[in-house]
């Protein structure tokens, strides 16, 4: 039966041919640019967590701290919502960083005869709190503490670039819905067509006691078949560009920083299926209309 | 009406009316058609042949009155089990009805496919009924590129494969010259001797006399009577 369903709906993709090629250059399009969107997003939020797992604030201390309230001062830091750990980073342990460091440059520490660094607590976020509206919130209000000279966190443009880039994946997402519903739209077109123009064999099919799933199933495998090879076109398109794209970015600039990478096996089942949805909802769709008698 | 003719009736219309509009293509039908019956429904043209036998197979809703078929009433079927009853039938359409895109064998075999039969019984049946009305040497050729008498053999074919219980043929023999008639005549009297029951819409006298049975003459929408009428050999035909 299934055989014959399919069988039936490769005849047709035959027979209506340009149709069948437009609509499936449209879903493949429409894919393709959705699937480029997500590519996008997943690699640039990896970009994104890689830089924010340094998210920390640095709290410089008063060069007249005494050590023997470092405990009180972490504990009252601890109570702050956002906080995850606080380390202390003593004047020494900096120093000798520092001179790790910059071992070529030794000479530059002979003649220090007084560490010139304070004392500094290392303040972890914790993960819900990993948003620069939050950090920025924390650092006024560790820089408020009396013990505090000064405070220092991550880059300002980070922040900037954080914010157009939930702009941009809104916009992302806005685009997605739009391509998504325009594609439905054209399979359900290209399948209204097609049932037009079997209107008279779909007329013989019912009088000669085809029950009615009978004259809708192929429709619906070609939407879900329209579905599936437009999402396989767009993938192989995008797989191609990130190909081409990637080998030159792991040469260039960025290499070692982060790798760019492809979607996921998942990622591209759920993208296949997401265009065999479309395919199928096209149909749906259009049978309603078409087939209501 | 006694009891036992409710056992025998597999058609049964109760003062049917038939509207187009303020056109009234049948009036007041009451009639009774039995298991086994070989009926013709005669008349002139526009006397509502096509029209009574629309209503039997649910082409067309009743304006009024009952119509039941093997004991339902078909006004009270759900649209769902429409499909099923329409299986009962065999139909031969005056104008066949096949699909022009799609092969003699694909035009057959629909009837089986529809109806949920396995593929390989579809291909014997399907080569097998096409032998029967000498056409199994054209199971790949499109109903475009067959003659008029060919194409009403297919449309034959089609109707008597699924072994329906009642053969509805309307002008079976329109356009066809004597020799392809005598064809189809000759399968629709073989399936009637298997049990089935066989309605003929025709204005061709002659095709009534030779063949014989049952008459049922509308005249402008209306009944006018029904009678028997013996078969009659006439051998100048041969
Ligand atoms: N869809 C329709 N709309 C309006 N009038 C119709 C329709 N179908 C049939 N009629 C009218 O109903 C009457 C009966 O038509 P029908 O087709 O049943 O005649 P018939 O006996 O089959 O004639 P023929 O021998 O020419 O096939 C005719 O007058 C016809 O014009
Ligand atoms: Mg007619």
């Amino acid at each position: 039966m299934i055989i014959l369903f399919f069988k039936r709906a490769l005849k047709d993709f035959r027979n209506n041919r340009l149709l069948n090629l437009i609509t499936l250059l449209t879903i493949s399009l429409s894919i393709l640019i959705v699937s480029a969107f997500i590519l996008f997003f997943i690699n640039t939020s990896e970009i994104m967590n890689f830089w924010k797992k340094g998210l920390r604030v640095m709290a410089y201390l008063k060069s007249d701290f005494p050590p023997s309230q470092l405990t009180a001062l972490s504990g009252q830091i601890l109570t702050l919502p956002a906080v995850e750990t606080v380390r202390f980073i003593s004047k020494e342990t900096a120093l000798n960083q520092l001179k790790s460091q910059m071992k070529r440059q030794a000479s530059l520490f002979e003649n220090l005869d007084k560490n010139p660094l304070p004392d500094a607590l290392e303040i972890q976020l914790n993960a819900k709190s990993q948003s620069w509206e939050k950090v920025e919130v924390l650092a006024t209000q560790i820089e408020a503490l009396d013990a505090v000279q000064e405070v220092e966190y991550g880059q300002r443009w980070l922040g900037r670039f954080t914010q157009i880039f939930n702009l941009f994946r809104l916009t992302g997402y806005t685009m997605c819905g739009i391509f998504f519903m325009a594609a439905v739209f054209i399979v359900a077109n290209t399948i209204r067509l097609v049932i037009y123009s079997r209107r008279d064999e779909i007329e013989i099919m019912r009088l000669v006691g085809a029950a009615e799933h009978f004259i809708k199933i192929p429709f619906y495998f070609q939407g879900l078949m329209q579905g599936a090879a437009g999402a396989g076109i767009a993938l192989a398109v995008l797989f191609m560009a990130y190909w081409s794209m990637a080998s030159n970015i792991e040469q260039g600039f960025f290499s070692g920083l982060f790798n760019v990478r492809f979607l996921s096996p998942l990622m591209a089942a759920l993208i296949i299926l997401l265009s065999m949805l479309v395919g199928w909802l096209g149909s749906y769709i259009s049978l309603k209309q078409y087939l209501k008698r | 009406m006694t009891d036992t003719d409710e056992k025998r009736s597999i058609i049964r219309m109760f003062h049917v009316h038939r509207n187009y509009g303020t056109k009234k293509a049948l009036i007041d039908i009451t009639l009774d058609i039995f298991k086994n019956d070989f009926v013709f429904l005669t008349g002139a043209s526009g006397a509502g042949k096509t029209t009574l036998l629309k209503l039997l197979y649910l082409a067309e809703p009743v304006s009024e009155g009952q119509v039941l078929i093997d004991g339902m009433n078909i006004s009270r079927i759900p649209r769902k089990r429409v499909a099923f009853l329409r299986r009962k039938f065999g139909i031969i359409f005056q104008d066949y009805k096949l699909i022009a895109n799609r092969n003699v064998f694909d035009n057959v075999s629909l009837v089986l496919e529809a109806a949920g039969k396995k593929r390989r019984l579809i291909q014997k049946r399907v080569r097998g009924v096409l032998r029967l009305v000498g056409m199994e040497d054209r199971l790949t050729a499109l109903p475009p590129s067959l003659s008029g008498g060919e194409q009403q053999r297919i449309a034959v074919a089609r109707a008597i494969i699924g072994d329906p219980k009642i053969i509805l043929a309307d002008e079976p023999t329109g356009s066809l010259d004597d020799d392809s008639a005598n064809i189809i005549m000759k399968l629709l009297n073989g399936v009637h001797i298997r049990g089935a029951t066989v309605i003929i819409a025709t204005h061709d006298k002659a095709l009534i006399r030779k063949t014989g049975g049952r008459v049922l003459l509308l005249k402008q929408g209306r009944l006018q009577g029904s009678s028997i009428i013996e078969k009659h050999y006439d051998n100048s035909i041969f």
